[in-house]
């Protein structure tokens, strides 16, 4: 219940006089104060600073350490006031919470402290209005990272006993943990570059010696050149042994983009030793050695720029896709005009639309080589035309993208979403609960006050018209344990309940019942007095798991089992029970067979962990009594 | 064409001034309404003074402009049952409450209804139970009213109730209310066979007391 609208209680009772003369059955006694207190003014002197409002406004969240009696601990009773020694900006905002029902986050505000203060007073961050949360979690995950960051460089844990295995992994995945590692990535960062350099001046022409023509240097110093290759694969192939035997999931390293790169780099060079040196398969093997530029791929793992750069291409893979669509609509459209506006003129080179496209792509990208003129006006108007729409078509989406490699590059992005989620689904449901938190409050109170009414119960025959004035004293005892506020909104909902003849439900029971009642053929006897006969309907799950006991001395560790199924089961379904004690006009036979089986009930609490094992949420005797059967008088 | 562009946009912005200068208006009429005086209202209600304060200053607070309309007020009264859905009986309990039918609920208007809910006699109480049941205002409760008023407070119940609720429920407790209700089986509740029927009722009489001290 909100705070503002907890002054709307009374109208809301108040208004429920209008369903008294609709209902047929008599209504619960209201809840009564028992010291009536006007209204007060209370005193917070926060550090010095004083702070006063009304008694009523402090109550409004009785969880809170200023809403409980948790702040008769800082009552001074020199000075008749509360005094807290904290800091009194803060409690501005939290004192605000309590008057207007909205927690806010002030920015200038450290938000570590801001966490200590609500830690202090009992209140959850969670609730912080929509117009702070933002800033309020940006804030915290900030703090939190630079928090993670200092302690990774602080870091240098040394878990005890990793295999070899591990330790070799770690080697390769972080290079600076040790000096091997360290010398090894240097050297196969050397090799790399060696193996790459070596590929591309094979193909420069060397010096011509007299007899011979410009040959390339690979075709000069074959054997060297064959040299360094082997030299390179064969690094390249014990590395890639190495990081297959330390990977912790071969499987999922295989898969690994940087081993398929790392394969393909080395594949060439062994299919060019399996293969001879034959005429026709020549041509394709020149093919093969294009895949050794591969090789530069490899020098990713030693960027991490490149990796991100890559990662950016991938996530922005709608983005380029768009570019890429638009282009090509763009290039069809203009290669197609092009074309029929040149087809007039004499020795034009658009000879068809496809080689249009040539022009068309030259002219977008603003290249212009100048190998396709248009010669005819039309064609010269709508080359301008082209030329002009490939600018903005091209400048559209390279901004997105820019941006989005500097996004990434900058923070962790895909993590971050990950964990915001989370923390977003955990602070609605938090969120959640806490509103539940009245409606099964309600149901949680029912349960207790069933303990009332059944007392008033067993004391007298059970009548169609329960005078409720013995329950009062009953009543009483209970609304000790919640607020007033609280009652009086119970009390509210119970008058409903009786005038629509109908109980609230927990939602989990009630879709249980709901399976269970097409389920539910004749209920389950037990077979002797002393057994745990168990209802049929919302016991499904007592149903399942309670076993027969046939003896009552047995029936204490069946005590303790169904106390522990009670646990379990959180709520138990008290409806049914309840619904056996108010005998209703139009359900007689379901009563019958009802009453037979709470009668042979066996009754254990629910224990709250103070208490003892006794009494319980069903039928009962007086809680002093232990696995007594008690017929209760239906 | 770029002259063109300027004269379009400025269009719309001159006609949404004149828009917004009528809702404007409309919002500081809203803003301004203050309640009588406090001597006033005490003169008018059965609530002492303090009562009065106290009152005002609950309603002050949810409703900083001094008139509920019809949306917060379901708002309002939905907070208190969470479960169901209490927006058709809030209307109706609106329409009581708006005696003067001018779709927001004001402090007098409030208090008023407060003072014969909490502080007047059994027939006032009664009479006003008869108000809300009436729909139309036209003197008769029709089989049709009632169905609409049983429904919406079994709406409030909400979808997870023991036993489950069943569509013809509202329907056989509106049956039971008649045959109670209506002694000249004419179909329609007069009011005066309301009041007569309920004085005679031990459990209605009851629990129409059964606010007495709410404030």
């Amino acid at each position: 219940m909100a705070a503002g609208v907890a002054a709307w209680l009374p109208f809301a009772r108040a208004a429920a006089i209008g369903w008294m003369p609709v209902a047929n059955l008599p209504m619960p006694v209201a809840p009564t104060e028992k010291n009536k207190r006007q209204d007060e003014l209370i005193i917070l002197n926060v550090s010095g600073r004083r702070f006063q409002t009304w008694r009523n406004t402090l109550d409004r969240y009785p969880d809170t350490l200023l809403g409980s009696s948790e702040k008769e601990f800082f009552y001074n009773e020199e000075t008749r006031e509360y005094f807290f020694d904290r800091d009194p900006d803060v409690f501005r905002s939290i004192l605000n919470f309590y008057r207007t029902g909205k927690l806010h986050y002030p920015r200038y505000e450290c938000i570590s402290a801001y966490d200590e203060e609500l830690a202090f007073f009992g209140i959850i961050p969670e609730i912080i209005s929509d117009c702070c949360y933002e800033e309020y979690k940006d804030r915290k995950r900030e703090n939190a990272e630079r928090l993670m960051d200092d302690n990774e460089d602080n870091k240098d844990c040394k878990l005890p006993n990793m295999t070899f295995r591990e330790t070799m992994w770690r080697a390769f995945e972080n290079p600076h943990t040790s000096t091997m590692a360290l010398v090894f990535y240097y050297v196969t960062g050397f090799f790399i570059a060696v193996s790459v350099i070596t590929n591309v001046v094979e193909t420069v022409p060397c010096g011509a010696t007299p007899n011979q023509k410009d040959m390339p240097c690979g075709e000069r110093y074959t054997e060297a050149f064959f040299c360094m290759d082997t030299a390179c694969v064969m690094i390249f192939t014990v590395e890639y042994l190495m990081r297959l035997f330390a990977a912790p999931s071969r499987y999922r390293f295989i898969r690994s983009v940087m081993s398929i790169i790392d394969v393909v780099a080395i594949l060439p060079y062994y299919i060019g030793l399996v293969m001879t040196n034959n005429e026709d398969v020549s041509g394709a093997f020149v093919t093969l050695r294009v895949f050794r530029v591969f090789r530069i791929f490899k020098f990713s793992r030693h960027s991490q720029g490149l990796r991100i750069l890559g990662y950016t291409l991938k996530s922005c893979a709608s983005e380029l896709g768009f570019l890429l669509f638009s282009l090509t609509m763009a290039i069809i459209i203009f290669a197609t005009v092009m074309f029929y506006a040149e087809k007039g003129s004499t020795s034009s080179k658009f000879t068809s639309i496809p080689a249009s496209f040539w022009y068309t792509i030259v002219t977008m990208t603003t290249l212009g080589y100048g190998d396709m003129v248009p010669k005819t006006i039309a064609g010269k108007i709508f080359g301008s035309i082209c030329s002009l729409s490939g600018v903005l078509v091209i400048a559209l989406p390279v901004p997105v993208i820019v941006s989005n490699f500097s996004r990434i590059y900058h923070q962790n992005q895909r993590a971050d979403k990950r964990r915001a989620q989370k923390v977003q689904k955990a602070r609605l449901a938090r969120m959640r609960i806490s509103k539940t938190g009245s409606s099964s409050a309600f149901l949680h109170s029912k349960r207790n006050g069933l303990l009332n009414e059944s007392l008033e119960l067993t004391q007298l025959p059970y009548k169609m018209n329960i005078s409720h004035q013995s329950c009062s004293e009953d009543g009483q005892k209970l609304s000790k344990t919640m607020s007033l506020l609280e009652s009086q909104h119970h009390h509210l909902l119970h008058c409903l309940e009786k005038t629509t003849n109908h109980e609230f439900m927990d939602e989990q029971l009630y879709e249980q019942s709901y399976l269970e009642t097409a389920l539910q053929s004749y209920p389950s006897r037990s077979p002797s007095l002393s057994s745990q006969g168990l209802t049929g309907t919302c016991c499904s799950r007592r149903a399942k798991k309670s076993s027969q006991l046939p003896n009552a001395s047995a029936a204490t560790s069946g005590l303790q089992e169904l106390s522990a199924i009670n646990i379990q089961c959180g709520d138990p379904p008290l409806s049914t029970s309840r619904s056996s004690l108010n005998m209703r006009p139009d359900d007689p036979p379901r009563l019958n067979c009802q009453s037979g089986q709470i009668t042979t009930a066996i009754i254990s609490i629910p224990t709250p962990p103070a208490t003892t094992p006794d009494g319980d949420g069903h039928t009962l005797p007086n809680p002093s009594v232990q696995n007594i059967v008690k017929v209760s008088a239906l | 064409m770029g002259a063109l562009m300027v004269i379009f946009s400025v269009q719309p912005k001159q006609r949404r001034k004149r828009q917004d200068s009528v809702e404007d208006e409309l919002e500081l009429s809203a803003v301004r309404h203050r309640p009588e005086g406090l001597e006033q209202l005490e003169a008018q209600t059965r609530f002492s003074r303090k009562e009065l304060q106290i009152l005002y200053r609950g309603f002050k607070n949810e409703c900083p402009s001094g008139v509920v309309n019809e949306d917060t007020f379901k708002d309002i009264y939905s907070q208190f049952f969470p479960q169901g859905d209490a927006s058709t009986y809030a209307h109706f309990l609106f329409n009581a409450f708006d005696t003067d039918h001018n779709g927001s609920v004001s402090f007098e208007d409030f208090v008023m209804g407060l003072s014969i809910l909490l502080r007047g006699s059994v027939q006032e109480k009664l009479n006003w139970a008869f108000n809300l049941y009436d729909i139309n205002k036209d003197g008769y409760i029709t089989k049709e009213e009632m169905l609409d008023i049983m429904k919406a407070i079994y709406d409030m119940m909400g979808k997870c109730t023991y036993p489950i609720l069943k569509e013809e429920t509202p329907r056989q407790h509106v049956e039971i209310f008649f045959q109670k209700m209506d002694k000249n089986k004419d179909g329609v509740v007069t009011i005066d066979e309301f009041i007569d029927c309920c004085q005679n009722d031990e459990n209605i009489m009851r629990s129409m007391q059964l606010f007495e001290n709410v404030i």
